[in-house]
């Protein structure tokens, strides 16, 4: 005789520690299996985008770093880079490499948190501290340059709020060395690590097909095995001058596209970030980093959309200009918003506690789910 | 990889010239404007044509246009009567790789227009925050709620205070008792 057993409706969060911040989730079970996720978002919600219609260009790029609040960097740079199209004007090349090598260090910084939350939440909580201990080498050489920790406001319209400090380039170097053999060690210490496996290996399986129609992006989508990076894709920035590779899932320890595939992309992401900062950081050449700043933006009517790697996906900003020196409209195409969408398909008939390890593999930051 | 004239041709040629406008007055990119009952359509056709693939819609933002003319109601409160309401749809294709952006308009008064939903399902929600934030309808949208703003926002605000990305939207005096402008 089969267990009899019951449907029920299972509230989770919006104050949970593995849910990343306040996010409800509506599970509907049926015993420990998950039949349907129906997510409830809101709970931080601060009209960013009503906001930035009240403020003149250049006072957007703080409200920007609270976006995703992990990656700051990337959310500046994509403003940035949207209304610098909108005014058509060009950066000076060194500001063009500090942009990057700085947008490269916090995606390591970034994916150090993603991955260390990941494991926290399914249990492995050592290597979280080890890897926030890494983090903090990332967050005192952006903070020696511009001043702040997560919020940086540092890349500006047509510029960078300061110079980097004399101590920089020597820190940053100093750092992808004793970061290399960090990555090993973390290899050993969670990636093989056989619970960790038995947790997310062929649990959330994201078929590729699945992955586009639902618009995901990053590692979400490049875990399903698609070879897709906007930095080499659609390429911005000085990007098409590094040489680095884009890591996809391959389904190593189960199924193309499982949790596992999804947390393993982002590991070896941080060490083409590595590639590419060294790259980069012996070839800064001379100037002055504000003499590209206009000193009163007002862009010419007309919309744009664009888009960068986040470390977390495609973040996209479609500003509107009507010719004054505030935006029309500033929508915010958000990478955890639209990859958090596709949460209700990977949790279907997996068991309650997968929904912790398939949410953590996802990586959402509710700064930017909400706005 | 096709240019935005190039597709433009190839919808022109399907669907003649009735629904489409291509705008190449913008000066950033060009955008081809659908008509707001047309749009699932449009969107099937570009998703499936051979040549041109759109599989993945980047992002949809609706946007109140504020072209309409300016009254002011009973409450003092200055409004904005007539005029547009826009979605903005930006596609891609991962495998082609080209770009294209579309735009719907659609009245003020009685916004309407057909959800995508069932083409792109990352329509879904961003449908929803038009929705909800500017209160745009889709049609045959599945599941057509609020997403960032309570779900009983209706409950305690008047017409000028229900979607907050409209032009003329101002805060409610109290929502659920506490008090909102600070």
């Amino acid at each position: 005789m089969a267990l009899k057993t019951e449907h029920m409706v299972l509230n989770m969060g919006p104050q949970h520690p593995s849910t990343h911040g306040v996010l409800r989730l509506e599970l509907e079970i049926e015993g420990e299996l998950v039949n349907k996720v129906t997510p409830h978002l809101g709970y931080l919600h601060r009209c960013f985008e009503k906001h930035a219609e009240a403020m003149q260009y250049n006072q957007v790029v703080p409200y920007t770093d609270r976006l995703d609040y992990l990656a700051a960097i990337g959310n500046n740079f994509g403003y940035a880079l949207a209304v610098e199209k909108l005014l058509g004007i060009e950066v000076p090349e060194r500001v063009e490499y500090i942009r990057v090598i700085m947008a490269e260090l916090q995606r390591i910084a970034s994916h150090l948190v993603a991955i260390g939350s990941n494991g926290a939440d399914i249990g492995a909580l050592t290597p979280f501290l080890y890897l926030f201990r890494d983090r903090e080498h990332i967050l005192s050489i952006i903070e020696e340059t511009c001043g702040a920790r997560m919020l940086y406001n540092y890349i500006w319209i047509g510029g960078l709020s300061h110079d980097i400090h004399p101590d920089f380039v020597r820190k940053t170097k100093e750092f992808c060395n004793y970061f290399k053999p960090t990555i090993v060690e973390l290899d050993n210490l969670l990636s093989y690590n056989k619970i960790f496996i038995e947790r997310t290996a062929n649990i959330g399986v994201l078929p590729v097909d699945t992955a586009i129609n639902f618009g995901s992006s990053g590692p979400t989508l490049r875990g399903s095995g698609i070879k897709f990076d906007l930095r080499s894709d659609d390429p911005y920035s000085i990007y098409d001058r590094f040489d680095f590779e884009i890591p996809v899932g391959k389904g190593l320890m189960g199924t193309v596209g499982d949790c596992w595939d999804r947390y393993y992309v982002r590991i070896r992401e941080m060490e083409q970030s590595l590639r590419i900062i060294e790259q980069a950081i012996d070839h800064i050449p001379d100037g002055d980093v504000q003499s590209a700043i206009p000193k009163r933006i007002k862009p010419p009517k007309g919309t744009v959309y664009r888009r960068v790697e986040n470390p977390r996906g495609e973040l996209g900003y479609f500003i509107i200009s009507d010719g004054t020196v505030n935006p029309f409209r500033v929508k915010v195409r958000a990478p955890s918003f639209v990859n958090l969408e596709v949460l209700g398909e990977l949790c279907k008939g997996y068991l309650v506690a997968d929904v912790i390890a398939i949410l953590g593999s996802i990586d959402i930051v509710l700064g930017e789910v909400d706005r | 990889m096709k240019s935005a004239e190039e597709i433009f041709e190839i919808l022109k040629t399907e669907f003649g010239d009735s629904i489409l406008v291509l705008d190449k007055d913008t000066p950033t990119e060009p955008i081809i404007s659908v008509d707001p009952l047309q749009i699932h359509r449009v969107s099937k056709f570009l998703r499936e044509h051979p040549d041109l693939q759109f599989d993945n819609l980047m992002c949809l933002s609706g946007v109140d246009d504020a072209n309409g003319n300016k009254v002011t109601n009973a409450d003092g409160d200055e409004l904005i009567e007539g005029g547009t309401l826009s979605v903005y749809y930006n596609l891609h294709s991962v495998s082609l790789k080209h770009k294209i952006s579309l735009k719907v308009s659609t009245s003020r008064t009685d916004p309407k227009v057909e959800s995508v939903e069932n083409i792109w399902k990352s329509a879904n929600w961003h449908e929803r925050e038009a929705f909800d934030l500017l209160g745009i309808f889709f049609l045959n949208h599945p599941d057509l709620r609020r997403i960032l703003m309570p779900y009983d926002w209706d409950e305690f605000t008047t017409e000028v205070s229900r979607h907050p990305l409209r032009k003329d939207y101002k805060n409610p005096e109290f929502y659920q008792g506490m008090k909102v402008p600070y």
